[in-house]
């Protein structure tokens, strides 16, 4: 036996999984919550005597973690044009596995630099302009920079002609350049951003972070946690070394605050009289929605759908419904327990979580009338050919209802704009360790993969 | 020295490909930097597209009649992204019906068009003309 610990220090549970690489299987899960930022040793002290309790002791041979502690990576990133550099910056962070704070896009003003001061983040993504483009705009933005007080590290992806330049304006800063996010026009280039984000992640962010102490007892932290879910998505997707994934999958993980959507799937145009317009987008793509969620962002679902809609899909009473969402907001640690009431609310919740957080990952078509006919126009990723969905998250991993959940990830009459999957096979991450497989999958991609197959559950079919 | 960057699409609902990807050819091949946005393309992809890239002109194709609608308002939705005195370029089949060329050059030119050409322009012609405005700063906006 060669057992392996993965950790996953959240900000507030700290999660591990034992797994036995030689045997290939899953040893243990345990969880354990953690107060604050300074105790994050206690949270791993806590969980891992939960563990032993379940496996007995063990001695590991390696240890991984990855981390979403003290907020998360958070990052601002500015662009140019919104809909091109901006958004290609957002995809880069996004797919690197941060939180974004904020998005700017042309040049920044006196009250964006005062915001970016207070908001303080990790990492500033200085992106705008195409190779040999403007190169007002980034110079322009990299000058407001040097003005805050306080420095961060920027990475500087925009216009290759210009990036010395703003290297030179940002002296003194941790300053990093690296290839353009969209170096031609309508080009999408955000992995060398995104290498850079996190190697940055790895030297700097986490000793600023204080989780240096726990690095000492374990093997290092590697990645943010939602790098790792989204590299153990690809894998449980591609498959690796003879061993087979399972296709193109959306993976849905509605979290208390935030829901995250992940695709792995090519989402080019299917049909023929099809124009696709905006940047191509990732095949490994990344979403999160911060004003959804099961308990911070509560009052999201009620603002996406109204009170009305969450009654009807729970059966509780408008008034009931609207009481409950109330105190749920307010008492962010409550769970349902069991109570029917509140699982029937947690069920119509968490739908329509997936249904406003898979609408917005999916790409939308229209059709238009040209002089020669009908022609479709597409922007963003078609999803209507995935035929997975793999559900994660307390909410989702909890109940049995996954199938009733998972239709609203799918493709609906009232909204035919809407790219989602006509139907899908439904995997549910039971054993919650999608983030640790990631993990795992830096060094044993195939035992990753394998015992995924073995652990995340086939749970029906939706349509 | 920098290529002179050319933004070259399809205006409005005009889904005609093939004189596109002809020009395509052919501005690239006379030096220029070409950035291609295709067909169906709406005023703001032109003007977005120009602002990320820096561009040198814009060159718009029409070719299914709508051409004076789809255009209309494009020179002052430059002025307002910052593109001011921007060259822009129209060609191909751009309004309904047999019109005297000279009426629809000139109202073209009224809204803010540089030059413009009439159905069966060569790609030469257009060149010869892109290259004269560029080097020259012969035009309109700039006079205006």
């Amino acid at each position: 036996m060669k057992p392996v610990l993965l950790i996953d220090f959240g900000s507030t549970y700290t999660k591990v999984t034992a797994v036995d690489i030689d045997g290939e299987r899953l040893l243990g899960t345990a969880s354990a919550y953690t107060t604050a930022d300074a105790d994050i040793i206690n949270g791993l002290a806590n969980a891992l005597s939960v563990l032993e309790n379940k496996t007995g002791k063990i001695e590991y041979a390696e240890k991984y973690a990855c981390s979403s502690a003290a907020g998360g990576l958070r990052m601002a990133v500015c662009g140019l044009v919104p809909e091109l550099t901006a958004e290609a910056a957002r995809l880069a962070s996004l797919g690197a596995g941060a939180k974004i704070i904020k998005i700017y896009s042309y040049q920044l003003t006196e009250d964006d630099i005062e915001e970016i001061r207070k908001a303080k983040p990790d990492i500033f993504l200085l992106a705008g302009g195409t190779d040999g483009g403007n190169t007002e705009c980034i110079v322009h933005n990299a000058k407001a920079l040097r003005s805050l007080p306080e420095r961060f590290p920027v990475i500087i992806a925009g216009n290759r002609t210009a990036a010395a330049k703003c290297g030179k304006i940002l002296n003194g800063w941790q300053v990093f350049i690296c290839e353009n996010v969209m170096p031609k026009f309508g080009v999408l280039n955000i992995e060398p951003a995104q290498n850079q984000i996190r190697e940055i992640f790895l030297h700097r962010i986490i000793e600023a972070k204080g989780i240096t102490k726990a690095s000492k007892l374990i093997s290092g932290i590697v990645m943010p946690t939602p790098s790792a879910v989204l590299k153990a998505v690809q894998l449980l997707a591609e498959g690796c070394g003879g061993e087979k994934g399972i296709g193109s999958l959306i993976t849905v993980d509605v979290g208390g605050a935030t829901t995250d959507v992940y695709s792995v799937a090519d989402g080019a145009p299917g049909r023929i009289n099809t124009v696709y317009k905006g940047l191509p987008e990732p095949y490994v793509k990344r979403t999160v929605e911060g004003d959804i969620g099961m308990r911070y962002s509560i009052h999201g679902i009620e603002d996406c759908f109204g009170i009305k809609r969450i009654s009807q899909l729970s059966g509780l009473s408008e008034n009931r419904t609207r009481e409950l969402v109330k105190l749920l907001g307010e008492k962010t640690d409550m769970l349902p327990n069991g109570v029917p009431e509140l699982e029937a609310l947690d069920f119509a919740l968490a739908s329509l979580a997936t249904e406003a957080a898979v609408t917005r990952h999916a790409g939308t078509v229209k059709e238009t009338y040209s002089m020669s006919g009908l022609v479709y126009v597409q922007s963003g990723k078609d999803l209507t050919e995935v035929r997975q969905i793999v559900l994660t998250g307390g909410s989702l991993i909890h109940t049995k209802r996954t199938n009733e959940i998972a239709v609203h990830a799918l493709y609906s009459p009232e909204q035919p704009a809407s790219l989602r999957p006509k139907d899908a096979s439904v995997w549910v991450d039971r054993s919650y360790i999608l983030a640790a497989m990631g993990l795992l999958s830096e060094h044993y991609p195939k035992t990753a993969l394998k015992i995924m197959k073995k652990e995340i559950k086939m749970d029906g079919f939706a349509k | 020295m920098r290529k002179k960057v050319l933004i070259i699409g399809v205006i409005g609902a005009d889904v005609h490909a093939v004189g596109n990807k002809i020009l395509y050819h052919a501005f690239t091949e006379a030096g220029f930097e070409v950035v291609n946005l295709g067909v169906m393309v709406s005023q703001e992809e032109f003007i977005s597209a120009a602002v990320e890239a820096g561009a040198d002109a814009i060159v718009v194709s029409s070719l299914y009649g709508q051409g004076e609608l789809d255009c209309r308002g494009m020179r002052e939705k430059c002025d307002e992204a910052g593109l001011r005195g921007i060259p822009l370029i129209v060609g191909g089949n751009i309004v309904i019906g047999k019109q005297a060329f000279g009426d629809v050059e000139k109202r073209f030119k009224e809204m803010g068009f540089d030059r413009v050409f009439p159905p069966g322009t060569s790609p030469e012609t257009a060149i010869a003309e892109i290259n004269e405005i560029l080097n020259t700063g012969d035009r309109m906006a700039l006079a205006k």
